[in-house]
């Protein structure tokens, strides 16, 4: 018992020892062995804490930060307790780990910054209470202190510092969207405004040229178009530019007198292509040409509707098939199958992974941005060519900021140019 | 009339319009809760659509079946079809119309064997037609057909074992071919598609485009 005791007391002053000894050179204990340092230095909790107010949120939470301590431990943690009252009681909310949780791996809430790496963040977002936890009450005030707990066991903060939550009225993450979307916008309105005044040139989209060859050819065969909508609902913006396409090609199938069948994959889709085609019969002075029965859902079910047109396909035998909005694996099966019929096809769509199998089996396909300008390209009103001659300016635009982003970050002359673009 | 047909629909696309872009911005809880009420819309419009859509398709059938069209009898099929699914779905294993769809039974019975194998059989139909699609595009008749030839013959063989038992090089010249040059389309498809959406949600917002209303003249 004796032996045992005085070997704990070797165990013990071997470190105290050597740590005088470091300390008689002028070294710290810390730069030598971390292990030692936990020992003899027990950490200190954060003093520079800061409560806020979580940003770019909807309200019911609560963020905290302090300064990463670069002599703790990597096995303390810091533990987050809450109370409604500065008094008490408070109950620990979340634990974050001495070498986590910092505030440059969220740069949607604190942005970018060298500093960031050297600070802590926790959000809270739930109160615990007796009954159990509840979400943080917006405008109410709420009282945090952060503790430390070592191997040495744990040291309470002695800092309380207080914070409402509540909703915010911006996300400023998004501020580089927001930028990006109204300097796109006022290109497109101002060429709009240009366009009213004089004529501009817009670049020939063979596809859309192609329209009026199929549906003249149609009329002579005397046979129907028909125009086959992408799987997706109403929501997609490439369904509403089919139907805003479909609106044109109906006009024209109107005027000719031509069989117009249109294939939807969702009633809304249907119901919206039934009131367009309906309109555009009437504005073409033809409104007893219109039939209801000719606009019609296939099946709501991707392969059952591939189905379903493939055998409009083979047994109708329609002129000319006009595929336009967002297409998934069935893409080249309605194709395929049509490009068997000998009937002109024109496709378009901003799928980019079926534009292979369109271009291979389709007589032209519109590539991504052509289906959003091809109802503007068909009506040739000014205002509506005007938007085009926008959307090339943006992308013009956006061609610059890629050149001279790419030379930038790849020299390392402005590495910060790419937080300018980090989603939020 | 017309304003029912015209200036109420540009109004309301105009409103909602500005609404949509608006709230993206604004993570407010009220903001968020008209967005969650107008998605609410939404779902509820689409639920009365579906009968839309179901007299749609039935009186389509129908009247392929009473005019005998060719191919009347698959009209047949598809109305005979419905009708023992929804027999099935009443039912509902004993439920009930009115209980939650049942994990068993001869609705789940109906889709697991025939619905989802008929959809495969339909989607294993691809191949057939990507090797079709491919001999027609491979044909090196043009430069750029000769290119994507070369370039489609690289990915194959960079995509199963043996052509990496016959060169390292193919699999790292697939992997380059798919980073760089394919990734840079996709990537420039994805920009120009991105402003074309743009254009065409301001054209409709600020009522320029007019097309979903019939024709588009002012």
């Amino acid at each position: 018992m004796r032996a045992k005791n005085w070997l704990s007391a070797l165990v013990l002053a071997w470190p105290l020892a050597s740590a005088a000894e470091n300390a008689e050179q002028g070294i710290d204990p810390l730069l030598i062995d971390p292990g030692i340092g936990t020992l003899l230095a027990q950490p200190e909790p954060p003093i520079e804490v800061q409560a806020f107010d979580t940003p770019n949120d909807d309200g019911g939470s609560i963020t905290l930060t302090w300064p990463r301590d670069p002599q703790i431990s990597e096995n303390a943690l810091y533990q987050i307790a809450v109370a409604d009252s500065p008094k008490g009681p408070f109950r620990v909310v979340a634990e974050v780990a001495a070498t986590g949780n910092l505030m440059s791996e969220a740069p949607a809430l604190f942005g970018h910054g060298a500093d960031l790496k050297n600070h802590h963040y926790v959000n809270v977002e739930e109160f615990a209470r007796a009954g159990g936890k509840t979400p943080l009450e917006d405008g109410k005030t709420y009282y945090f202190h952060i503790d430390v707990r070592s191997a040495g066991g744990a040291i309470r903060g002695k800092v309380i510092v207080n914070a409402e939550s509540r909703g915010n009225f911006f996300n400023n993450s998004k501020v580089n969207n927001l930028v990006l979307c109204l300097v796109f916008s006022g290109l497109i309105m101002g060429y709009i405004g240009i366009a009213r005044r004089r004529e501009l040139k817009i670049r020939r989209i063979a596809g859309l040229e192609a329209l009026d060859e199929a549906l003249g050819r149609a009329t002579e065969m005397g046979k129907p178009v028909l125009f086959i909508h992408g799987l997706r609902g109403m929501d997609a913006i490439s369904t509403i530019a089919a139907v805003n396409i479909l609106g044109r090609v109906a006009r024209r199938t109107a005027e000719y007198d031509t069989a117009l069948r249109v294939v939807a994959p969702d009633p809304v889709v249907m119901s919206v292509s039934q009131e367009t085609v309906k309109a555009s019969y009437v504005e073409a002075g033809r409104p007893d040409a219109f039939n209801p029965d000719h606009v019609f859902v296939a099946s709501t079910e991707q392969f059952s509707y591939a189905a379903a047109v493939e055998g409009i396909m083979v047994r109708d035998r329609p002129a000319a098939h006009i595929m336009m909005g967002y297409f998934y694996a069935e893409s080249l099966l309605l194709a395929e199958t049509g490009a068997t019929t000998g009937a002109i096809q024109i496709a378009g769509t901003d799928a980019f992974t079926q534009l292979p199998f369109f271009i291979t089996t389709c007589d032209y396909t519109l590539l991504g941005e052509e289906l959003y300008a091809a109802s503007a390209y068909l009506s040739g009103e000014p205002r509506m060519l005007g938007s085009l001659k926008g959307q090339d300016a943006g992308k013009a635009i956006l061609l610059a900021i890629l050149v001279l982003g790419s030379l930038l970050v790849t020299s390392e002359w402005w590495p910060q140019l790419t937080h300018l673009f980090t989603p939020a | 009339m017309i304003f029912l047909s015209r200036t109420l629909p540009l109004v309301v696309a105009f409103a909602f319009g500005m609404l949509g872009v608006v709230i993206y911005y604004i993570p407010h809880g009220n903001a968020q809760s008209l967005e969650r009420e107008m998605a609410l819309w939404v779902r509820i419009v689409f639920a009365f659509s579906y009968l839309l859509g179901l007299y749609s398709l039935l009186n389509l059938h129908w009247q392929r079946i009473r005019q005998r069209v060719a191919g009347w009898a698959y009209s047949l099929i598809a109305i005979l079809s419905f009708a023992v699914m929804m027999v099935f779905v009443v039912y509902n294993d004993g439920l009930g119309p009115f209980a939650a769809q049942a994990e068993a039974g001869g609705y789940k019975w109906l889709f697991d064997n025939i619905h989802v194998p008929c959809a495969s059989t339909m989607f294993s139909i691809l191949a057939f037609f990507i090797a079709s699609a491919a001999y027609r595009t491979f044909r090196a008749r043009t430069p750029e057909a000769a290119l994507l030839l070369i370039a489609a013959v690289i990915v194959m063989l960079g995509r199963v074992p043996i052509g990496r038992e016959l060169a390292d090089f193919f699999p790292l010249a697939t992997d380059w071919l798919l980073n760089v040059p394919n990734l840079a389309a996709k990537r420039g498809i994805l920009l120009g598609v991105s402003l074309g959406a743009i254009a065409t949600s301001l054209r409709i917002i600020f009522g320029i485009e007019r097309s979903y209303l019939g024709g588009g003249a002012e």
